[in-house]
């Protein structure tokens, strides 16, 4: 029992790190913006989608020891470069032009954004490289290389704890860590706390607010293709609907943690992760959807702006 | 210094500002008064250039501000205390200062200027790890003069910094003012206080619905019996 609980444990955290990670991109611009991007759990996609590339480029699948690990690091930085880079110009071409509409159009324009992107995984899932099986079923998932050996690190222990299981939960936790650096001690993100609370005010600081929502659409695309990579480590698949069911899932973690909050995202995630990891357990996993749903409707009606979230914005 | 010329601007489709031009001159206290609705935030927000006049024209030491974004009016030095204090709630009073210095690099200045705001108001010296929007109405004021000080303006535009605040705290501030443009700084106030602002005033504009209707000293307007009646509550 006390080892199902434990394993479990395990489970919920490295799941509810993937969450965390792209719940952040989806507070950080609704903190900024006041919009929910409704593609950026499909920047998380196509950037898994980049990752199994590189990997089949690189010949990743028949490397190893020191050499696997650095270019598995390559990977990491090149997805999140990728990810970063692709929220930016989504931002640019589609949401920039719309800042002054009223604020159904840039959303609507997201969903839209959202399918475009989830085409561009069919055709991406479509060309002939061998890991994406030749590309004669653009919509079957690609099966990710189980790169990291799957050795036990406990031993004969009940318990399993793998090496991906550590290198995902601390390569999260420092990319968090950087995070929130960036966030409390330096310029920009200084700069990005006034802008969420008064861009007006901001303007009047010197700060250009347009710069600032750049640099956040790259931080949190960056957390995405991120996340993708570590995704794909752990869960060994991708397939273009991946960014749909976790960007669902990550944008509750956001509004449970309390949307625009980025401890609240973090917090959110993990604990959506953990909540459906027990559930899958004890409940049955036919039950996740309606268990964790359930859970949100029953939060919001008691704390309807999240866990973390201030009740109302300050007026004085 | 700054040349505001026939400037029109309009808040959707109502047009608010009818052609109003006024000047400043370096070293001046100038001060803005009318009525609630007279123009007179619009008139500064169109100067910091957070809304855009429809047409006419604002130049600052020569340079045309029109098509500059805010934040790069901020560059040419003139720094906007805007209504309502507008300070950043969830941050701390030190940070809030640090943001007012966002544009500068020069350490040992942004640390000198620092000084001196804590010493003008020691209130936030004693409170400059609280969050600022713990602060009262009139500590939020303070905050927000020193910030636009930080910004080490050349021209500070000041939005009734008097509004809803006590007596002593309004004459603190004041005070604060007064001391600043004797050091350098040129002011164009913005107030409802209008006896007040006079009083400080080299010169002075009545702005009414959106146009200029008078223009004068600030010794000169007091005396006007036609703003003593309108602005200054006498009889």
């Amino acid at each position: 029992m006390l080892d199902t609980l434990a394993q479990q444990l395990l489970l919920g955290l490295t799941n509810g790190m993937v969450f965390a990670l792209i719940a952040l991109g989806y507070t950080m611009v609704y903190g900024i913006l006041e919009f929910i991007n409704f593609a950026h759990g499909d920047v998380f996609m196509l950037s898994g989608f980049f990752a199994l590339t590189l990997v089949s480029v690189l010949g990743l699948q028949d490397a190893q020891g020191f050499s696997l690990f650095a270019q598995l690091g390559l990977v990491l930085v090149l997805a999140s470069a990728f990810g970063a880079v692709v929220n930016l110009l989504i931002d640019r071409l589609v949401y920039k032009p719309l800042r002054k509409a009223p604020k159904l159009a840039p959303l609507v324009s997201a969903i839209g954004v959202s399918f475009v992107l989830q085409n561009i995984g069919l055709i991406w899932g479509a060309m002939p490289l061998d890991v994406f099986g030749g590309g004669g079923q653009p919509a079957a998932p690609k099966s990710f290389p189980a790169l990291l050996p799957t050795t036990n690190l406990l031993g004969n222990s009940a318990i399993t704890l793998q090496l991906k299981d550590v290198l995902v939960i601390g390569a999260s936790l420092a990319v968090m860590t950087v995070l929130y650096l960036l966030v409390t001690r330096t310029k920009l993100g200084m700069a990005m706390r006034a802008t969420a609370q008064d861009p007006q005010a901001a303007r009047l600081m010197g700060i250009d607010v347009d710069r600032v929502v750049a640099a956040t659409f790259l931080v949190g695309g960056g957390l995405a293709g991120f996340a993708a990579v570590v995704y794909a480590l752990y869960i060994n698949t991708v397939y273009y609907q991946m960014g749909y069911q976790n960007g669902l899932y990550a944008f509750t973690a956001a509004v449970v943690g309390g949307i625009g909050n980025i401890p609240g995202a973090v917090l959110g995630g993990l604990l959506l992760g953990l909540v459906r990891a027990f559930s899958d357990q004890f409940i049955g996993a036919q039950w996740q959807p309606a268990v964790l749903f359930g859970i949100l409707i029953v939060l919001l009606v008691f704390r309807p702006s999240g866990l973390l979230g201030s009740t109302a914005r300050e007026k004085v | 210094m700054l040349i505001v010329d026939a400037i029109h601007a309009a808040h959707g489709a109502i047009e608010v500002l009818h052609g109003v031009s006024l000047k400043v001159q370096a070293g001046e206290i100038v001060t803005l008064i009318g009525a609630n609705g007279a123009g007179k935030t619009t008139t500064l927000t169109c100067i910091s250039g957070l809304h855009k006049p429809k047409s006419g024209k604002i130049a600052f030491e020569g340079k045309d501000l029109l098509p500059l974004p805010a934040h790069d009016i901020v560059h040419c030095g003139i720094a906007h205390c805007p209504e309502g204090r507008r300070v950043f709630p969830r941050q701390s009073v030190a940070e809030n200062l640090a943001l007012g210095a966002y544009i500068r690099n020069d350490k040992a200045g942004i640390r000198q200027d620092l000084d001196k705001i804590y010493s003008l108001f020691p209130v936030l010296l004693e409170r400059r790890a609280q969050l600022a929007g713990t602060l009262s109405g009139g500590e939020q004021q303070m905050l927000a003069v020193g910030r636009a000080m930080m910004i080490r303006p050349r021209l500070l535009l000041l939005d009734e910094p008097s509004l809803g605040l006590a007596p002593l705290i309004v004459k603190r501030i004041f005070d604060v003012i007064l001391e600043l443009n004797r050091q350098g700084t040129t002011i164009l106030l913005v107030e409802q206080n209008a006896r007040m602002a006079l009083k400080i005033a080299s010169r002075a504009y009545v702005l009414e619905t959106g146009s200029v209707i008078a223009e004068g000293t600030g010794a000169e307007l007091l005396a006007d019996p036609k703003v003593q009646a309108a602005y200054l509550g006498d009889a």
